[in-house]
């Protein structure tokens, strides 16, 4: 559930941890991914630095979550100054309040659909009893994807041209886009298309044939 | 009053109204409020309520004890009950805290063996409890869980199998341990009178044949929400069987081959014309909502929480929604999904835009403020809003209320703790007074961004119909906390996290409390010295501490408090320390 370290002895605290820099992140002498564990009263408030994000106004650290339970006149010393900004990547448990289903469902689906990062997508080709799973990250370029797709199916795309589409082959690779539309395989470049790419149809005969003489 | 006033009173009222024309009457009062009120008139009054009170609800399961319940209402068929704090929903309770409902059902099954409906909210149950319930009601007939925990799907098949005469089962949101979807198969064939069924929020397959036999043989059913595993393939075969169905819970609107079941499913769709609610639709996407349209005419209600939907597709489906009256939205559509919603839903009460990527801050996806303003030109009967977003103005809060001045439950959520109007830098302190100042109807209220005390203040001086508080990463001293105890007359929860209240605090709230149902403190400054003077000051409150691993000796973590006539709890866990 949940953890709760207490600092509440000041003597324990790493100061130069917590301490507000103008600096990049990772520039420091503390730890590159800082994690540390700080805590109000109740409440875990991890707070995870990130080296990806350079921040030119400075690290917003949980200093104030560590005086919270010391002094009593600072009243504002739950809550940033205005010149700190919100907090970096931290993680406050219970926060935002959304129900546990509800956010274990946005996990589940992130790993179902992918996004962006190592993306499995669905592959049906007409007339195939079932469908099949491919993840696009694996592969570098089209010609590495359709020759996956090949040896999958056990079939043959043909020659690839702006003009023509698919020719040679009566089966033609098609994917559905983020807009819902069904486009040619092979129209925008690589890195484009597996940032759009939501599923992979690949249609055979006549249907085929009809994108390939557009 | 007078002892010698308060007997003619009576004689006056029993010799002027016959007893069995009071029951007649009392008998059609339903909501628990006029009840209570009757009781209070005087002892024959009081007598007539409690024995024609057929449904009790219980807001806090340990403010009374279910033996008070059962001799003071001795002919109830229906039940509803309340147990954990509602920040329990948010990980801050621990498990095992309480709130089992096995000490009820021990009661039920010996003073109330017709119950007919069972309604529990944030309650523990077993899979024991379950068929306990099961085999000592033969009469039982609905079964509503929200929010709970501690069952798995053997307890739902104990339901199905000995509840011969249920009507309801509507398992939401619960916290279970879904081993399989085998339950659903132990409905007797002959099985018929079930009119809800809503399984959506669980993961295993039931077997679909099985499922689309109970459908056909349920004549009456109503309300029918699948989970996600039934496929967009298989859901004309269910509604086909299903005409009657006003509310449906689709499992995937994902359409596996394109163009090919289409005209089933609108066929199916155009036949379901009494549906007012619709939900489920993962998966959804462009191609397959157009299947919908014919249904939208009649909508009232639509929730697309777990439907990934994109501005443009919103867009189109809402012209088809003119009647929507009920709202929820996930941020993927934006703001320009909810400049749609402004434009085509006129008579629009409710809204809830659910955050998608609620821990990554990195994404600018998402609604803001402009959204929300959109809504409040177009939509000026809302009433209800829950608003999850990552950045807010003070003056967009005004111009907000100042275009929906009739919100009843105004539940904003700016993602990132004590997080100013990201235009001026200034607290949020003007867009909450905006709105309790401008919106006299206020029942429920929660409060996000920078916030000082002077958004207390003004609470406490105007939302004078104010019922619920929510409270997170807010204030600056004690004196906030006083001014919401200090005023607000009709405050009955007040759930505070992460604030820098302290025992002063609290301490001000002695005369309050017990017109309040309950008061939730975590993260704050409270101690448990402040909290034992508490408890000896009101020795009719439950005054509980929860303490947590490694934490300072003389903090109180979490403090719970809640009036009770049950005394201290008996059951309570051994990090749960009543003072």
């Amino acid at each position: 559930m949940e953890k709760s370290v207490n600092y509440g002895d000041h003597d324990d605290l790493n100061l130069e941890a917590t301490e507000l820099r103008l600096g990049l992140p990772g520039i420091s002498s503390s730890s590159d991914i800082g994690y540390e564990k700080q805590s109000s009263s109740a409440s875990t408030v991890v707070v995870v630095r990130n080296n990806k994000r350079a921040s030119p106004e400075g690290i917003m650290t949980q200093e104030s979550s560590t005086k919270s339970n010391s002094s009593v006149s600072d009243a504002r010393n739950v809550g940033p100054d205005s010149h700190h900004q919100p907090l970096a990547k931290a993680q406050v448990v219970g926060w935002p309040p959304i129900r546990s289903f509800r956010r274990n469902s946005f996990q589940q689906k992130k790993t179902d659909q992918g996004d962006g990062a190592g993306m499995y997508v669905k592959v049906s080709m007409d007339g195939a009893p079932y469908l099949r799973k491919v993840d696009l990250k694996v592969y570098k370029s089209y010609p590495e994807l359709l020759t996956a797709l090949e040896n999958m199916f056990k079939f043959t795309i043909g020659e690839y041209s702006e003009r023509e589409g698919y020719n040679g082959s009566e089966y033609a690779p098609t994917y559905e886009d983020k807009d819902g539309d069904w486009m040619l395989v092979g129209d925008v470049p690589w890195d484009m298309f597996i940032f759009s790419c939501k599923r992979l149809r690949i249609m055979k005969g006549s249907e085929a044939r009809g994108l390939g003489c557009l | 009053m007078d002892p010698e006033r308060k007997k003619v009173l009576e004689r006056v009222a029993v010799s002027t109204f016959p007893d069995e024309v009071l029951e007649r009457v009392l008998v059609q009062l339903k909501s628990h409020k006029d009840r209570s009120s009757v009781s209070l008139v005087c002892h024959s009054w009081y007598d007539a309520e409690r024995f024609s009170r057929t449904h009790v609800f219980i807001a806090n399961c340990y403010s009374v004890t279910p033996e008070i319940v059962s001799r003071r209402f001795p002919n109830i068929r229906s039940v509803s009950l309340k147990g954990k704090p509602r920040f329990s929903d948010f990980n801050l309770v621990p498990p095992k805290w309480g709130a089992d409902i096995r000490s009820w059902l021990v009661m039920f099954a010996a003073k109330y063996p017709f119950l007919e409906e069972l309604r529990l909210k944030r309650m523990t149950v077993t899979d024991e409890s379950l068929e306990f319930l099961a085999l000592s009601c033969p009469n039982f007939k609905g079964l509503s869980l929200l929010s709970c925990d501690g069952f798995s799907t053997d307890g739902l098949a104990a339901i199905a199998t000995h509840c011969k005469n249920l009507t309801e089962l509507d398992i939401q949101e619960n916290d279970l341990n879904d081993k399989s979807g085998s339950w659903l198969s132990c409905f007797p064939e002959n099985f018929s009178s079930l009119e809800v069924l809503n399984f959506a929020n669980l993961s295993n397959d039931v077997n679909f044949e099985a499922l689309e036999r109970l459908v056909s043989r349920c004549k009456s059913l109503k309300v029918l929400k699948v989970n996600r595993n039934i496929t967009l393939e298989q859901l004309p075969r269910l509604l086909i069987h299903a005409p009657l169905l006003t509310e449906l819970g689709t499992g995937s609107f994902l359409q596996e081959h394109p163009a090919c079941q289409y005209s089933e499913l609108e066929n199916a769709f155009n036949k379901c014309m009494n549906l007012n609610t619709l939900s489920g639709l993962s998966e959804v996407t462009a191609l397959s909502l157009p299947a919908l349209y014919p249904t939208c005419a009649n909508l009232t209600f639509l929730n697309l929480s777990c439907a990934a939907l994109q501005s443009g597709e919103l867009a189109k489906l809402l012209v088809h929604c003119p009647c929507l009256r009920r709202l929820w939205v996930l941020d993927t559509v934006e703001d320009k999904g909810l400049e749609a919603v402004g434009s085509n839903c006129p008579l629009l009460e409710e809204l809830r835009v659910f955050p998608t990527d609620p821990f990554d801050e990195d994404t600018f996806h998402g609604v803001t403020e402009s959204g929300f303003i959109a809504v409040s030109y177009g939509c000026r009967r809302l009433s209800y809003v829950l608003y999850f977003c990552r950045q807010m103005t003070n003056a967009a809060v005004e111009t907000i209320v100042q275009n929906c001045p009739d919100f009843t439950h105004f539940r904003l959520c700016i993602m990132n703790p004590w997080q100013p109007d990201y235009q001026t830098n200034e607290p949020m302190d003007k867009a909450f007074c905006a709105v309790v100042k401008t919106c006299t109807r206020l029942q429920r209220l929660a409060v996000s961004g920078l916030l000082t005390d002077l958004t207390f203040e003004y609470i406490g001086k105007y939302a004078k119909n104010l019922e619920t508080l929510s409270v997170a990463f807010a204030g600056s001293s004690d004196w906030g906390m006083q001014c919401v105890l200090g005023g607000c007359p009709k405050l009955r929860k007040l759930e505070i996290r992460d604030c820098p209240f302290g025992n002063a605090a609290l301490l001000s709230g002695l005369d309050k409390y017990e017109s309040m149902r309950s008061l939730w403190m975590s993260g704050c400054k409270v101690t448990m010295n402040g909290c034992r003077l508490l408890a000896k000051e009101m020795p009719r409150l439950n005054v509980e501490v929860i303490k947590v691993d490694g934490s300072n000796e003389s903090q109180a973590d979490k403090v719970y408090v809640y009036r009770s006539v049950a005394g201290p709890r008996r059951d309570a866990p051994p990090f749960v320390l009543t003072l």
